[in-house]
């Protein structure tokens, strides 16, 4: 099977875009990768058509793991999720974790052929409990 | 049967394979290095594990966090612990990848991987 995917919501598209550098200069290509970042309007946001086009491109049968920064960007990843096809909504997880450092150890993790639910444990294992 | 205790994760039934190697890249085991440490290890069925000492304490080489925040420095000497059917090929890996400054084989370790 697939390796699991990463799809990175920021608000900002040039720490999703930065964040993405990261993972392929540091993990390589085997991982499905893809971010989104702003508004519609250019400005700091989140879309939630973006975020479902974002998950699309990083399409894993195995999965998908989304990393976010912050509120809005983790409603609005709930909400495309929600608004995926019922075969694909169970196979898509917003991870709890740092956005950077959960993109990179998620993907690690993900290039070694884990499961959606060992790539999610692993980028939570970042943050404080 | 021997019993094992829960901080000794390696079946005695086999063979450990055990070795070590210097840091000598100039970042020591950071992010990039700590990644494709991970990614070499996860490629083997073996259980494999590093510490700074040849008693431990022991990390799991397949854990990406465990692996990055061990955070060694050049100078350093790596030990390395494998065991499992791969074992000896794991090891052997491990202790090259570190001993190449993390560089893939024929690659210049000072050139980050472009897309």
């Amino acid at each position: 099977m697939a390796n699991v995917g990463i799809v990175i919501v920021s608000h900002s598209p040039k720490i999703a875009e930065g964040a993405a550098d990261m993972v392929r200069q540091m993990v390589g290509g085997s991982v499905p990768l893809a971010w989104t970042g702003g508004n519609p309007d250019g400005g700091l946001g989140t879309d939630v058509a973006s975020i479902i086009e974002a998950i699309g491109r990083a399409w894993s049968d195995a999965g998908v793991a989304v990393l976010v920064d912050l509120g809005g960007a983790e409603t609005n990843s709930e909400m495309a999720i929600d608004m995926l096809a019922s075969d694909r909504r169970d196979k898509v997880v917003v991870c709890e974790a740092p956005i950077v450092e959960g993109a990179v150890m998620a993907a690690t993790e993900a290039s070694g052929g884990a499961t959606l639910d060992a790539v999610r444990r692993t980028a939570e294992e970042l943050s404080p409990t | 049967m021997t019993v094992r205790s829960p901080n000794d994760p390696v079946p005695k039934s086999n063979a450990v394979h055990t070795g070590s190697a210097l840091l000598t890249n100039d970042v020591g085991l950071h992010a990039r290095p700590s990644v494709k440490l991970t990614q070499l290890a996860k490629r083997f069925g073996a259980h494999v594990e590093f510490a700074r000492t040849a008693a431990g304490p022991w990390v799991d080489a397949k854990s990406p966090v465990k692996v990055m925040r061990f955070k060694a420095a050049k100078g350093e000497t790596l030990h390395f612990r494998a065991s499992g059917a791969d074992a000896a090929e794991a090891l052997a890996a491990v202790v090259s990848l570190v001993e190449r400054g993390f560089a893939a084989e024929g690659e210049d370790a000072s050139q980050p991987r472009r897309e």
